[in-house]
């Protein structure tokens, strides 16, 4: 252990042509006769922001485990950070920062000591982590807070602070596990406005997400992956336009149901019923709205299609546990 | 089941002090507590049974009964105050805090984790015999410098019943769990070993259960060196507690990766 170069990793020159800071080919991985992953293909490029998206059980977060050498795969190849996990998964880590899904701040600690504390895990130096450290705080718009204990912290504020603590050894990827489940809406455009703020800087961001507001706004490029395998990658206005029809008449009401299905579904390309609502997709939605427009009983939205849109059609309306 | 990855031997660096400091600057935090609730438990053994019995037993095996059940406390702190850390306090940085979750995803491996906890309970340990053997030098039974030797045997015991500890942490559901390794591992240790009364008092067969149980070879090494006398048979006592400590050690790495590393 090397204190102050740890975060730098080995000496050597790095490869100048690693442009890709996280590889995966062909991962496989089951819990007894379960495959969770079935084959998986991914890179992510230096700078971009990838989403990986699914539904709960997706194999999203088994997929995260077994790029950061907490798992071994059962079969395939990944690479991060240009060094080959799980085989030298503690190398690459020491270039890799991790926003679990769940908090794991310590909670004997202020705040300023988890961050202190972190860093020594990475074998930074007190000096490094001294400069660092009001830089991460401020990040973290937790600058008036360092000496307070975490317990008395919002669940908003824990969320930055995890952030801020990933930050601690100046990663080259960041990885983000759901960043943003179980915060209100002013606490997740604070994460989403820190992420930005990095992208910004050049960092490579990967993130799993089941909110598709969060992946729109942040990923460069999207996988949607379901019972471990990919079923569609891309960017996001790419793979809308691949799938879904670009215009959504989203009918709601009593009679909405009713008037799907008498009048709707021959002027829709497509209808899908959820509940009250009656979704129909269409290349043009002009002959949808002059007909509703004669309609009692019917509420209706007009809107362009979204990623919403595209992963209930790829991933299905069903309940997912 | 246990595959092969999980059978490997252990992967150990450095990296585990930073781990290692992190507890030590908790328990700094709470000290005062912490080493109250070590070892008033052992202290209020020593004063009321080394009093109260010790009036009509003035002596065993050519002790003071104070004496005598002082060696057997500092041996008993030894132990209690490992298994404690190793159980309860790593549990709820495994498993309610998920501490170690979040350090191993910075460049540390589960065997780091596991290596510093196991150092770390042996190092409580020495902080409780510690404080015992201030009370046994204070009382004045002290007798020469070689008290001193059962700091490093404390730490030695620490590793042995730290690591039985960190076995029950991996298996553990939950904290009540570790209320069988208490009643029906730690309690009969402490009845057979010769924490209270001298192993040579037993039938043969309590003896022979006896010599096989790691407590009674620290209580071999400490009682003499509380007396003032080199122990017997040095390594050998030495060698059995080291024996459990490192097996006990492995078979927690293995449970533990199987836990966490799926």
């Amino acid at each position: 252990m090397t204190a102050g170069t740890g975060q730098e990793g080995p000496g050597v020159p790095r490869p100048s042509r690693d442009d890709v800071v996280l590889a995966v080919a062909g991962l496989r991985k089951s819990y007894g006769d379960n495959e969770v992953v079935r084959g998986l293909d991914f890179a992510i490029r230096r700078g971009e922001c990838f989403g990986l998206l699914g539904p709960n059980g997706a194999g999203k977060t088994t997929t995260l485990r077994c790029c950061l050498g907490l798992t071994d795969p059962n079969a395939g190849t990944i690479t991060l950070v240009g060094e080959p996990v799980p085989k030298a998964a503690r190398e690459a880590r020491i270039r890799v920062g991790v926003v679990p899904q769940m908090d794991n701040l310590d909670p004997d600690f202020t705040v300023t000591e988890n961050l202190r504390i972190y860093g020594r895990y990475f074998g930074i130096s007190s000096a490094t982590l001294s400069e660092r450290l009001p830089r991460l705080l401020d990040f973290a718009g937790l600058a008036s807070k360092g000496a307070v204990s975490i317990r008395t912290l919002s669940g908003g504020m824990k969320r930055r602070l995890t952030l801020a603590r990933a930050l601690v050894n100046d990663p080259e990827l960041l990885i983000l596990d759901e960043p943003t489940t179980g915060l209100d809406p002013q606490a997740r455009h604070l994460i989403w406005d820190g992420l930005r703020q990095l992208l910004s800087q050049g960092k490579t961001i990967l993130l799993t997400t089941h909110f598709m507001d969060e992946a729109e706004r942040l990923c460069s490029r999207l996988a949607v992956i379901d019972h471990g395998r990919m079923i569609a990658s891309d960017t996001p206005r790419a793979l809308i336009r691949a799938h879904v029809e670009p215009e959504v008449v989203e009918v709601y009401g009593d009679e909405a149901r009713r008037w799907a299905d008498a009048r709707g579904r021959a002027l829709a390309d497509r209808i899908e019923i959820a509940g009250e609502t009656a979704f129909c997709y269409a290349k043009d939605a002009a002959a949808l709205l002059a007909d509703l427009g004669g309609q009692n009983g019917v509420r209706y939205l007009h809107r362009p299609a979204n990623l919403e849109d595209l992963f209930i059609k790829l991933t299905g309306r069903e309940l997912r546990d | 089941m246990i595959s092969v990855s999980l059978i490997r031997a252990p992967e150990l660096s450095l990296r585990w002090i930073p781990v290692w400091r992190r507890n030590l600057l908790v328990w700094r935090k709470l000290a005062i507590a912490s080493v109250l609730g070590n070892i008033a438990d052992p202290l209020l053994y020593m004063l009321a049974l080394g009093y109260g019995i010790g009036s009509f037993v003035p002596e065993v095996g050519g002790m003071k009964y104070i004496a005598f059940i002082g060696t057997g406390m500092v041996c008993q702190s030894a132990m209690f105050t490992s298994s404690f850390e190793a159980m309860y306090s790593a549990f709820s940085r495994m498993h309610v805090q998920r501490t170690w979750e979040a350090i191993i995803n910075a460049p540390l491996s589960l065997d780091d984790v596991v290596l510093a906890e196991w150092i770390w309970a042996a190092t409580k340990s020495v902080m409780s015999v510690m404080a015992i053997l201030a009370v046994v030098l204070v009382l004045g039974f002290g007798h020469s410098w070689l008290a001193f030797w059962v700091l490093p045997l404390g730490f030695i015991v620490g590793l042995t019943f730290g690591a039985f500890g960190l076995v029950m942490n991996s298996l553990a559901p939950g904290y009540d769990f570790f209320t069988y390794f208490f009643t029906l591992v730690l309690t009969p240790m402490l009845l057979l070993s010769g924490v209270f009364f001298p192993v040579d008092q037993m039938p043969a067969a309590l003896q022979g259960v006896a010599k096989t149980l790691p407590l009674s070879h620290a209580i071999d090494v400490a009682r003499p060196l509380l007396s003032g006398r080199i122990p017997d048979n040095i390594p050998l006592h030495i060698a059995v507690l080291l024996a459990y400590a490192f097996v006990a050690y492995y078979v927690a790495l293995v449970l533990t990766r199987r836990r966490l590393l799926k």
